[in-house]
């Protein structure tokens, strides 16, 4: 078994307006040093997969095809065990 | 007129877009759960609004992926009329039938108001019952409806007379205070490059009876049938 971490966020340049609030939050709080925030979205998935070549092209294709919007967001995936 | 109205867990607007497709059409359209695979002869197509999927993952994005999604793709192929409002249109742009995407509002806050919206293009069918330039009333109630695509895909859409609906202010002036949500050059609803597929946020079936709401949207379904005859 295969364990995978997605972790999917926005295209630097689109305007991710969540991510501004809290660094805004984050300066009411005191925290001045923040020079940026994005927030992004993590899976978990657990396969049956044992080969990492296969395991990392399945999930690739779960990504374009479903993870990930691919008109805004990005995705990076690691594999683990 | 055979319609058809696809029904997610979820939906919450295939009801009141039925009664008005049945007003229009002069007989009830046939409405299509998700899990199914083959569609009835259909001379148009309504994914209705709500909140298909509970909004898991992207708004729309798992409707996008229904059996019922397989076969209306097949049969837009074919050149069947398929028209998306609100939540429809997020399936619409998640399934490819459209380009762009609808992103989380620019305010954070869900949105429910009516808006004011300019024709833009009243040269094809979809807004057969209006004139461009007009300005009509529509409600949404969206918190996913800032629609974003690449500076190349909007130049093409404005281009090919693409952009059929945007928000505008009362006087009709498109500019940023008559945009509620922060889409990209004000666009409400766009058609696909063979004008058979609309996607719009605004909800012209909750203005489609004068003891409900409004009027604006009697016209877009009447003139629509028309076309379509």
């Amino acid at each position: 078994m295969i364990k995978a971490r997605v972790h999917v966020g926005l295209k630097a340049g689109v305007l991710d307006p969540a991510g501004k609030a809290v660094e805004h939050s984050l300066h009411a709080l005191g925290f001045a040093g923040v020079r940026g925030v994005r927030t992004a979205k993590s899976f978990e998935l657990v396969l049956e997969e044992t080969d990492a070549v296969k395991a990392r092209a399945a999930v690739e294709a779960m990504c374009q095809q479903l993870l990930a919007n691919t008109v805004i967001e990005t995705y990076r995936i690691d594999l683990e065990g | 007129m055979n319609t058809g109205v696809i029904v997610f867990p979820g939906s919450n607007c295939d009801r009141d877009v039925a009664v008005a497709l049945a007003r229009a059409a002069g007989r009830p359209p046939v409405m299509v759960w998700h899990k199914e695979t083959a569609l009835p002869p259909l001379d148009l197509i309504v994914v209705p609004g709500g909140f298909s999927f509970g909004d898991y993952l992207r708004a729309g994005a798992i409707a996008a992926h229904s059996p019922v999604i397989r076969a209306v793709k097949d049969r837009a192929a074919t050149g069947v009329p398929v028209l998306g409002i609100c939540n429809g249109f997020q399936v619409l742009t998640e399934c490819g039938l459209l380009p762009g995407v609808l992103m989380r509002n620019r305010d954070l806050r869900f949105i429910c108001r009516d808006v004011d919206l300019r024709v833009d293009n009243a040269a094809w069918r979809f807004t057969a019952g209006y004139r461009e330039g007009q300005v009509v009333r529509m409600p949404i109630a969206h918190n996913e409806g800032n629609y974003f695509a690449d500076d190349a895909t909007l130049d093409r859409l404005e281009g090919e007379g693409q952009v059929l609906f945007r928000y505008c202010t009362a006087e009709g002036v498109v500019n940023d205070a008559g945009n509620p949500n922060g889409s990209q050059r004000n666009i409400a609803g766009i058609i696909n490059a063979s004008r058979t597929v609309l996607g719009m946020m605004p909800h012209p079936e909750r203005v489609a009876d004068p003891d409900l709401g409004g009027t604006d949207g009697i016209a877009f379904f009447a003139g629509l049938m028309t076309a379509l005859q």
